[in-house]
């Protein structure tokens, strides 16, 4: 079961993330100016970049607990958990950056859905999680089903560089890098940048908070199975004393009543 | 590892002539594939000769997915598999002559399937040096990130179902790749040196490595 500081951890995060949160939707809608050319539309860059960085993180934590479930010295089945409650909040925030994209691209490109190279890998990039998360639901020995999905998501997580990289190698209509660019010089303006920069810290808390939960219930799922197989075990242990028994206290009925029917 | 490679690779080929799955059931499956993408576009050749490297790499994609599955489910039949591991089969020999028995089954599909796209879409060929290396590094990515998946999804009972939801977002860019390289190759606008071949060349040997790595512990996970 969970400890109190793991609980207060959670709560702390899940404050901070709330009070992050509203601070950007404040600055994002009311304190900072439209943009020149894109106006009001602009207020969507402080929820879909960073919305699209936590899933990125998100895999990027399912890696590295695979990584360490898979290397014997750090196996554990905690870290499996990790990587599964990591890869589910992922698929959400991945859901949500193709959501937020497509409301961004209708009115900036006429358009719900292009076929542009970012766009489709995210959306493979979707599909392959699910596909990893499908893999995990299906019944299964604990460690096996660790194990291969350990290896699943290592190898999906090989195309998060591809989708981040193909804006760069297939020079598409999506927007290029613009704060990380090659040159490293932000093409974004004083409190928007701020309002950028908040919206990237707020959601990478709510991914926290949300990891922590749903770690928190998968962490019980696996104590409720360990326990099921315990009790099974010892049922399964006690099957020939209860046999004995069974065969013994009717025989010594049959010789109590024996005498009665004689 | 590559004594290893060569007999379970000789060992499902041989399978494959016995049992004539491939022959018999695989491509019939390809041709219909290249017959409904025709009822479902347009019959004019016009159309069709511009879509047919999509419609051949789609058509090999969706028999790779039987193919791979057929490689798995040989080693399930009278557990097999468990007999490799007990005989001490090295692990990455498996791989690789599960990998090799399935490039070669799904290289002479795709001949075959050549043959099909220039009769009914009347295609031209043409660029040879580029559309052989192509098919052959894009056959081989297919083989090798198709018998990973397959093997990873082999020990759950709803295999048929998840493997084509594992492999084929993973085998997208074969698919992308595969169709660039066979217009290059077809519109003479490139030829050895093209982008896609190399980004094939790139999938293939990822997925080699990958396969040759985790394979092991699939078998024993």
């Amino acid at each position: 079961m969970e400890s109190n500081g793991y609980r207060w951890t959670r709560k702390l995060v899940g404050s901070l993330s709330l009070i992050l949160v509203a601070a950007t939707v404040v600055l994002g809608l009311w304190i900072t100016p439209p943009d020149v050319v894109q106006g009001q539309l602009v207020r969507l860059i402080y929820v879909h970049p960073p919305v699209a960085w936590v899933a990125y993180l998100a895999y990027g934590v399912t890696s590295i607990a695979s990584v360490l479930y898979l290397w014997k010295r750090t196996r554990n089945i905690k870290w499996d958990l990790l990587a599964a409650s990591s890869a589910e909040v992922g698929v959400v925030f991945t859901g949500l950056t193709l959501v937020t994209g497509s409301i961004w691209g209708k009115p900036a490109w006429g358009v719900w859905w292009t076929w542009d190279a970012r766009l489709t890998t995210t959306a493979l990039l979707f599909v392959l999680y699910l596909g990893y998360l499908a893999l995990r639901s299906v019944p299964a020995d604990s460690h096996q089903r660790a194990v291969r999905s350990a290896i699943a998501g290592l190898i999906a997580f090989i195309d998060v560089p591809i989708v981040h990289q193909s804006v760069v190698w297939w020079r598409t209509l999506h927007q290029s890098a613009t704060v990380l660019n090659p040159s490293l010089s932000p093409k974004i303006h004083g409190e928007m940048a701020m309002t950028l920069l908040l919206g990237f810290i707020s959601f990478t808390f709510v991914y926290a908070w949300m990891l922590m939960h749903r770690y928190e219930i998968a962490s019980m799922q696996q104590q409720v199975l360990d326990a099921e197989l315990e009790q099974m075990i010892q049922e399964r242990q006690r099957e020939p004393e209860l046999e004995f028994q069974r065969v013994h206290v009717k025989d010594g009925n049959d010789q109590i009543n024996q005498p009665s029917k004689v | 590892m590559w004594r290893d490679a060569r007999l379970i690779a000789a060992k499902d080929l041989k399978i494959e002539l016995r049992t004539k799955v491939t022959a018999n059931q695989i491509l019939p499956f390809a041709f219909v594939v290249l017959i409904v993408f025709a009822f479902a576009l347009d019959t004019s050749p016009g159309t069709l000769q511009k879509v047919a490297p999509g419609l051949f790499w789609l058509a090999v994609l969706f028999s790779s997915i039987l193919s791979v599955e057929r490689t798995v489910a040989i080693e399930l039949d009278d557990n097999a598999g468990d007999g490799l591991l007990v005989y001490g089969v090295d692990h990455g020999g498996i791989f690789l002559g599960k990998v090799v028995a399935v490039f070669v089954q799904l290289f002479l599909l795709e001949v075959l399937l050549l043959l099909g796209v220039v009769v009914l879409y009347g295609s031209k060929v043409g660029g040879w040096p580029l559309m052989l290396a192509s098919t052959f590094f894009a056959t081989l990515g297919l083989s090798a990130a198709g018998v990973t998946y397959s093997q990873l999804a082999s020990a759950s009972r709803a295999k048929q179902t998840l493997v084509p939801l594992l492999f084929v977002p993973v085998a997208s860019p074969v698919l992308l790749a595969g169709t660039k390289a066979w217009q290059d190759a077809l519109s003479g606008t490139s030829s050895i040196g093209d982008p896609w071949l190399r980004l094939l060349i790139v999938f293939a040997v990822v997925y080699l490595a990958l396969g040759a790595i985790f394979f092991g512990s699939i078998l024993e996970g």
